[in-house]
């Protein structure tokens, strides 16, 4: 028997499945420098997502043939766990998670002055442990964070938000239900010092008018990001130093 | 003249107080300002590139940065690891972007012959040894000596690391806060500008205490008061075991 389409994604005063108003993120939360082994790492929840980022380096590439005589490498490799997913994901790479660590990777150079340590790898390792939409926008905000707490210098953070149409309606960050039955699903990453967009992508159909808005919602949804970056960064020092006034 | 000129650059908006925590790609000051460490200047605007604690100094902006790893400087006595063995040279890990050569003819004083000198006799793996680089740029990574005083393999003693930034507040004002730790604990200690310290005492109390102010150091470097703290602390802990 065919799965019957029970409940509507927005119901018409305009409040989502999961309660939230069409331009409302989802609750995020951002920790930085929580795993003792890697040399830098952040951790970010937004909605059910949960996602762990590590990050090594700069140090000596292996093998030794990818070594860029001007500029450090980055790498990067995005994966989800097998449990992340309601049917269990194999572990082996898909084709989605080898575009996602690319288009990522490419999202995040700019804002890296890679030109410092020529001849070096900086590498990124994202695991995905529960997923429910938006988790390359996610991976984004918390792999600028794990830079950071690296000691990487960077021109900036980078703030990821991503934008989308549910059932005719224009609707900021979209969970894993909207983004796979609603029309059209915009990732967005916004570097602020810079005012550049480092990655677009998008799925589904819009219209012009209805592309640029999306365009400019998910960097309003950016905007509301970077403040909680920024934030979640700094958390880890002010708390030493309060511990020490009292 | 000058103080006119120093009254013009106090006008110029700097966009955070002395002290305070900023983060990668904060506008920290515009106009006349130079870019100092961890900052860039783009566009007549100065940003931080690192979590740290901003700094003015004259028409100078810097971030003190409180993560960050080692960046090879020549003149820098560093401790290393040997990570490798090979032909007429040891590579060494100093906690930098770069492995550090250090050459067999430079420990033994005199050219290297395979047939006659058994390297690993000298420095074999696992080894950790105090040295000075002597050159780097870079194209290539950073060369070590071992020939000079207080130089060369670690016999005994506790290490410790923290991140390298960290190191001028081991030191501190002239040597402040490392003479008074070697008075307080009777350790000798060598700090490494690659934020890896030995520290070598009469007993692994005193060394233990030493480690433990060094680490509390390390966590706590970005707070004011920080030598009369760690004073307070490692008497408070001397008295402790004599109680005990």
């Amino acid at each position: 028997m065919p799965k019957k389409k029970t409940k509507k994604l927005i119901d018409k005063n305009g409040v989502r499945i999961d309660g939230r108003e069409l331009n409302k993120l989802r609750p995020i939360k951002l920790e930085v420098g929580i795993l003792d082994n890697a040399d830098g790492s952040a951790y970010i929840e937004q909605g059910k997502n949960k996602i762990l980022v590590g990050v090594y380096g700069p140090k000596e590439v292996h093998p030794k043939h990818l070594a860029i005589s001007d500029r450090a490498l980055l790498r990067c490799r995005y994966h989800m766990a097998p449990f992340s997913v309601q049917e269990r994901k194999s572990p082996a790479p898909s084709r989605r998670e080898r575009e996602l660590s690319k288009v990522i990777k490419e999202a995040l150079q700019p804002a890296i002055f890679v030109k410092y340590y020529p001849r070096t790898s900086i590498e990124l390792f994202i695991e995905v442990l529960q997923a429910d939409g938006g988790t390359r926008c996610a991976s984004l905000t918390a792999a600028s964070l794990a830079l950071a707490d690296a000691g990487i210098p960077m021109r900036d953070l980078v703030a990821a938000c991503a934008a989308g149409k549910v059932e005719g309606h224009l609707a900021l960050d979209l969970n894993d239900t909207e983004d796979k039955e609603g029309e059209a699903d915009l990732p967005v990453a916004w570097i602020p010092t810079l005012n550049a967009v480092t990655l677009l992508q998008m799925d589904g159909k819009v219209t012009l008018e209805e592309f640029e808005q999306l365009v400019n919602m998910a960097i309003e949804g950016c905007k509301q990001i970077y403040p909680l970056q920024k934030e979640a960064l700094k958390a880890k020092y002010i708390a030493v130093k309060e511990e020490v006034k009292e | 003249m000058i103080k006119t000129l120093l009254c013009k650059v106090m006008n110029l908006p700097t966009f955070y107080e002395r002290k305070q925590i900023v983060t990668p790609g904060d506008l920290l000051a515009e106009n006349d300002y130079v870019a100092g460490d961890n900052t860039y200047k783009e566009n007549g605007k100065i940003y931080a590139t690192r979590v740290g604690l901003v700094d003015y100094d004259n028409r100078e902006v810097f971030v003190v940065a409180l993560k960050a790893f080692y960046v090879p400087f020549i003149g820098d006595v560093v401790i290393g690891k040997v990570t490798e063995v090979s032909l007429g040279v040891w590579l060494l890990d100093i906690k930098a972007p770069y492995p550090a050569v250090l050459r067999a003819s430079d420990a033994f004083n005199r050219p290297f012959k395979p047939q006659r000198d058994e390297m690993p006799s000298i420095f074999d793996v696992g080894d950790l040894v105090i040295a000075k680089i002597v050159a780097y740029d870079r194209t290539r990574d950073p060369l070590l000596t071992v020939s000079d005083l207080g130089l060369g393999k670690i016999k005994r003693g506790q290490i410790v690391e923290i991140t390298p930034t960290k190191i001028p507040r081991v030191i501190g004002r002239q040597g402040s806060m490392i003479t008074m730790l070697k008075q307080e604990t009777g350790c000798q200690i060598t700090v490494g500008q690659n934020g890896v310290i030995l520290v070598s005492g009469k007993s692994p109390e005193d060394e233990q205490l030493a480690v433990m102010a060094i680490r509390k150091i390390g966590e706590e470097a970005h707070t004011s008061g920080l030598t009369d703290r760690i004073t307070e602390m490692i008497k408070n802990e001397k008295r402790d075991v004599e109680h005990a």
